[in-house]
C-alpha cells in the first residue's frame, strides 16, 4: 500500500517539478506581447502564400539581430488582419489587397509581387485558357474537359481556397468578376495542399484544376504540375515582371499601431537584402532593384 | 490540530471542485453566448439554410448537418458489423497468442492521433476511390471508412470485454443444453452484453460526430449538399476547423451557433446511451 | 443440421473478417513505422525544422507537444482529482451530484475543435495570451478536465466501503480515512485516468492548432508559441511536399504513445500483483 502512495507521490513531484522549470523559464526570458521583456519579439501572421517566405526573412532577420524572434503564423491573409486587429499579432501577411474597411483601420506596405498560377495535371492535353472560360468552370457553368478542348473529356473537378484566403478573394476578384464560385468546388487551405491534389496519381486528380502561388508552380524533387496559360500568356516570373502576365497580385505587410520593433523588421523586409531573398525564391521585387 | 486539518481539506476539495465547476460552465455560457444571438437572428433558417456563404451573409448549415450525420451514419453501417465481429473474434475464437499481440496493438490503435488515419486515407482510401469507383476520391465514402477504423478499437476493446464479463453459466448452460458454439453466441451471449457493447457502438459514434483534423483531409470540403457518397461534403466539425481562423462578427457567431448544435446532439447520443444501459442492466437482474 | 452448417459459416465468416480488420489495421501501424522509422535519427531529432519543414527535424514540435502535455496535466490534475474527491467523498449522491456528473458527462463529449474554438477566443484573444504554450495548456486542461474527474470518481467510489467504515470505527476523521484508507485503493484508477489524458493531450491536433499556434521555432517560454508533434504531422501531411518527415514525425508520436500505453500497463499489473 505504501508503494501506490510514494509512486503516486513521485508522478506528483515530477510533474510539479516540470511546472516550475517551465515557469522559471518563462521568468527569466520575459517576453510576452505586452513588455517585450529583455527581447524584441514580433509575432506575424496571415496568409499562407507568404508564410514561407516570411519564415526564410525571419529566420536572416535573427541572424542580423540575435536579440529578437519573430513568430511566423499562417492561418489565411483574413485571419492575419483579424490578428492584427485584436492585437495577438504585431504584423499581418496578406496575399491580396486590402478591403475599403481594412484600409481605414490599418497601414499596409507592399513587399513583392506574386502572380496566380491555374494548375492542371501534366496528363491533361489542355494549356490555354481564357479568363472566361476559367469564370465558367468555376461557376460550374462548363462541367466537362471536353467543353473546353476536343482532345479531353471527363468531369472537372474544381478546387479553391478556402474563404479567408488572400489567395482566393484575389482570384474571385480577378477572374470571378462578382460572381460566385459554385459550392460543388473542392476546399483546401494552402497552396501546397491544392498543388499536391492536382499532381496526384489517381484517375481523378487529372481531371482536377486548381489555382496557386506562381512561387511554388516550380518545385524542385515534387511531383509536377502544369501552368496553364491564360489567353496565351504563360505564368512565369519573367512575364510577371514585364506585366504580360494579368494575374500579379501583392504580397502586403499590415500593421495596425506603430510599434518600433514591427517597423524594423519591415525596414528589413524592404531592405536590398530582404527583397534579395525574395527575388531568389521567385517573387518580383518592389524596390526595382 | 486534527479538526484543522480537517476543515482545512474539506474546503480545499471543495474550493477545487467549484473552481472545476466554473471553468466547466465558463465554456459552456461562453458557447451559448455566443452562438444564440444566431440562432435567435436566423432561427430556422440556421438548421434548415442550404447556402453557407460567410462571404455573402449566408449561413445555413443544413449542408453540413447532412454531411456530419450521412458520414458518420456510413461509419456506423460499416464498423459496427465488423466491430462485434472482431470483439466475437477476441473473445470467443482467437488462440492466446494472438490475443496477447492484437490486444495491446487494438489498445495503441486506440490511441494513435486521429491525424494518421486521416494520412493513411489520403494515401490509400482517397485514390482508391478515385481509381476504381470515380471522382476525386475526396468524399464521403473516404471519410467513412477512415472514420470506421478510428471507430474500430473503440468498439472492439469494449464489447470484447462486455463478452468476456459476462457470467460463465451463460455459456456453459447454453452448451450443455447442446446449442452450437455459434448458437450460443447468437443467442445468448450477444443479447446478454448488449448493454456493454451499446455503450461501445455509441461512444465511438461519439468520437466519430467529433472529429474534425483527420476527416478535413479526406472530406474535400465543399460547401454544396452531397448527391452521392462519392462527393465531396463538409461536417458540422470541419466547418468550424477550416473557417475559426478568420472568423469575425456574425460569421465567429454562426461558429459558435454550430458549437451548440454539435453539443446537442452528444447530449442526445449520452442520454440514449445511459438509457439503454440502464433499461438492459435492469432487465438482467430479473432473469 | 441446418445448426451445424450455420455454425461452420459462422466461424469462417468470423475468422475471415476479423483477420482481415484486425491486420489492416495494425498494417497502418507497421507501415507508418516502416516509412518513419528510416528517417528517424538523432539529427532528426535535435534539429528544428526549416523550409516548412521540408529540412532540419523535429526538435520544437517535440518540445512543444510536451511543454502543453505536462502544462495541460498539471493544471487539470489537482482540479480534477480534488473535484472528484469532493463528489465521491463529500456529497451523499442526491440531485446536485448528478447534474454536476450529467455536465461532466456531456463537456466529455464535445468535440476538441469547439475546446479550440473557446480557447481561441478565451485565452488567446481575450485574455491577451496570445498564441502561445501557456494558451494551448489552458484550453487542453479544460478538454481532459472532465475525463480526469469522470475516471477518478469512478476510482474512487469502487474502493469498497468497508475500507472507509473500518477507518471510522478506527476512530480516524474523514480526511484521515481519505488519506489513508481510500487514496491507496483509488490511486490506480486515478493514474490510470491521467495517463489516459496525457496520450489525449499528445494525440490532440484541432485544440491546440489555433492556441499554441503554428511556429516552428524552438519556444522561449511557456508565453512563446510552438507547434506540437501531431500539429506539425497534420501540416506536412496536408502540404504534401516533405512526406519523409511526415512519417517520421508520425512514427515518434506512435512510439510515444506505445511507452505511454506501456506505462499504463505497467501501473495495472504492478497493483494488481501488490495487492491488499
Amino acid at each position: 500500500m505504501g508503494k501506490n502512495i510514494s509512486f503516486f507521490k513521485g508522478f506528483v513531484s515530477l510533474a510539479l517539478t516540470c511546472a516550475s522549470v517551465i515557469t522559471a523559464t518563462s521568468c527569466s526570458s520575459g517576453g510576452n506581447i505586452e513588455n517585450g521583456g529583455t527581447k524584441s519579439h514580433v509575432v506575424v501572421a496571415g496568409s499562407t502564400s507568404v508564410q514561407p517566405y516570411m519564415e526564410v526573412l525571419a529566420e536572416e532577420y535573427v541572424k542580423f539581430y540575435p536579440d529578437s524572434a519573430v513568430d511566423v503564423q499562417g492561418g489565411g491573409s483574413s485571419a492575419g488582419i483579424s490578428a492584427v486587429g485584436s492585437g495577438i499579432a504585431d504584423i499581418g501577411m496578406s496575399s491580396r489587397s486590402l478591403s475599403e474597411s481594412e484600409v481605414e483601420l490599418y497601414q499596409f506596405t507592399t513587399i513583392a509581387k506574386d502572380g496566380l498560377a491555374l494548375i492542371v495535371h501534366p496528363e491533361n492535353p489542355v494549356d490555354n485558357l481564357t479568363l472566361e472560360q476559367i469564370r465558367d468552370i468555376y461557376t460550374g457553368e462548363i462541367t466537362d474537359w471536353s467543353q473546353v478542348s476536343d482532345q479531353f473529356e471527363g468531369d472537372i473537378f474544381p478546387i479553391t481556397r478556402e474563404e479567408g484566403s488572400g489567395t482566393r478573394s484575389f482570384f474571385e476578384e480577378f477572374v470571378m468578376d462578382g460572381q460566385r464560385i459554385t459550392s460543388k468546388a473542392i476546399v483546401q487551405s494552402t497552396n501546397g495542399t491544392i498543388r499536391t491534389l492536382v499532381s496526384g496519381n489517381a484517375r481523378g486528380n487529372k481531371q482536377a484544376i486548381g489555382f496557386i502561388s506562381l512561387g511554388v508552380l516550380e518545385l524542385p524533387g515534387q511531383n509536377p504540375v502544369k501552368g496553364l496559360q491564360i489567353g496565351g500568356v504563360a505564368p512565369t516570373t519573367e512575364n510577371l515582371a514585364n506585366g504580360s502576365y494579368e494575374l500579379f497580385r501583392p504580397f502586403l505587410v499590415v500593421v495596425g499601431e506603430e510599434r518600433e520593433e514591427s517597423t524594423h523588421f519591415i525596414d528589413f523586409i524592404l531592405s536590398d537584402t530582404g527583397q534579395g531573398l525574395l527575388e531568389a525564391r521567385g517573387l518580383v521585387r518592389i524596390d526595382g532593384g | 490540530m486534527k479538526n484543522f486539518k480537517e476543515k482545512l481539506s474539506g474546503r480545499v476539495f471543495l474550493t477545487l471542485a467549484l473552481f472545476s465547476i466554473l471553468a466547466l460552465a465558463v465554456i459552456t455560457i461562453f458557447i451559448l453566448v455566443q452562438g444564440a444571438p444566431v440562432i435567435g437572428k436566423h432561427g430556422f433558417a440556421f438548421i434548415a439554410g442550404t447556402s453557407w456563404s460567410p462571404g455573402n451573409g449566408e449561413f445555413g448549415i443544413l449542408p453540413m448537418i447532412i454531411g456530419s450525420v450521412a458520414v458518420t451514419l456510413g461509419a456506423a453501417v460499416i464498423g459496427v458489423p465488423i466491430g462485434i465481429c472482431c470483439a466475437v473474434f477476441m473473445a470467443e475464437f482467437a488462440p492466446s497468442l494472438m490475443r496477447t499481440i492484437f490486444r495491446p496493438a487494438i489498445q495503441l490503435l486506440a490511441g494513435i492521433p486521429s491525424v494518421v488515419y486521416g494520412f493513411w486515407g489520403l494515401l490509400f482510401v482517397v485514390p482508391f476511390i478515385s481509381n476504381h469507383l470515380g471522382g476525386l476520391g475526396l468524399s464521403i465514402l473516404a471519410g467513412s471508412v477512415i472514420l470506421s477504423l478510428m471507430m474500430l478499437p473503440t468498439i472492439i476493446s469494449i464489447s470484447e470485454v462486455s463478452i468476456i464479463v459476462l457470467p460463465s453459466t451463460y455459456k456453459d448452460g447454453a452448451l450443455a443444453l447442446g446449442m452450437t458454439h455459434w448458437q450460443t453466441i447468437r443467442s445468448v451471449q450477444l443479447p446478454a452484453a448488449k448493454s456493454g457493447i451499446v455503450a461501445a457502438v455509441i461512444l465511438g459514434l461519439g468520437r466519430a460526430v467529433g472529429e474534425t483534423m483527420a476527416v478535413i483531409m479526406v472530406l474535400g470540403n465543399a460547401t454544396a449538399i452531397p448527391s452521392s457518397v462519392l462527393e465531396p461534403v463538409r461536417t458540422l466539425t470541419t466547418n468550424i476547423g477550416i473557417e475559426m481562423g478568420y472568423a469575425e462578427g456574425e460569421h465567429r457567431q454562426a461558429l459558435f451557433a454550430t458549437g451548440i448544435i454539435l453539443f446537442v446532439i452528444i447530449m442526445i447520443l449520452n442520454i440514449s446511451a445511459q438509457y439503454i444501459t440502464r433499461n438492459k442492466s435492469k432487465s438482467l437482474k430479473i432473469k | 443440421m441446418g445448426a451445424r452448417i450455420s455454425q461452420k459459416i459462422a466461424k469462417t465468416l468470423i475468422w475471415t473478417i476479423a483477420l482481415t480488420v484486425i491486420i489492416i489495421l495494425m498494417a497502418i501501424i507497421v507501415f507508418i513505422l516502416y516509412n518513419g522509422l528510416r528517417v528517424i535519427n538523432w539529427t532528426f531529432l535535435t534539429e528544428i525544422p526549416r523550409e516548412m519543414g521540408q529540412q532540419g527535424g523535429i526538435l520544437s514540435p517535440i518540445i512543444g507537444t510536451l511543454t502543453v502535455t505536462v502544462l495541460a496535466v498539471v493544471i487539470a490534475m489537482p482540479f480534477g482529482i480534488g473535484t472528484a474527491f469532493y463528489l465521491a467523498e463529500y456529497t451523499r449522491g442526491g440531485a446536485v451530484t448528478r447534474i454536476i456528473r450529467f455536465c461532466t458527462e456531456s463537456l466529455a463529449g464535445i468535440p476538441s475543435i469547439v475546446y479550440g474554438l473557446f480557447g481561441l477566443i478565451f485565452f488567446v484573444t481575450t485574455l491577451g495570451l496570445g498564441w502561445s504554450i501557456l494558451s494551448g495548456g489552458l484550453t487542453v486542461a479544460i478538454m481532459i478536465l472532465p475525463t480526469i474527474i469522470r475516471t477518478s470518481e469512478e476510482a474512487i467510489r469502487s474502493v469498497p466501503n468497508i475500507y472507509r467504515e473500518v477507518s471510522f470505527t478506527l476512530g480516524a476523521t474523514k480526511w484521515q480515512t481519505i488519506r489513508k484508507a481510500v487514496t491507496p485503493s483509488a490511486v490506480r484508477g486515478i493514474a490510470n485516468g491521467i495517463i489516459l489524458s496525457i496520450g489525449r493531450c499528445v494525440a490532440e491536433t484541432a485544440a491546440v492548432m489555433l492556441t499554441a499556434g503554428t511556429v516552428l521555432t524552438m519556444p522561449e517560454s511557456i508565453f512563446s508559441s510552438s507547434r506540437t508533434m501531431a500539429l506539425h504531422f497534420y501540416l506536412l501531411a496536408m502540404e504534401g511536399t516533405a512526406m519523409d518527415k511526415a512519417f517520421g514525425t508520425s512514427a515518434v508520436l506512435i512510439i510515444l504513445i506505445f511507452f505511454i500505453n506501456v506505462v499504463a500497463n505497467a501501473l495495472v499489473n504492478r497493483f494488481v500483483s501488490k495487492g491488499h
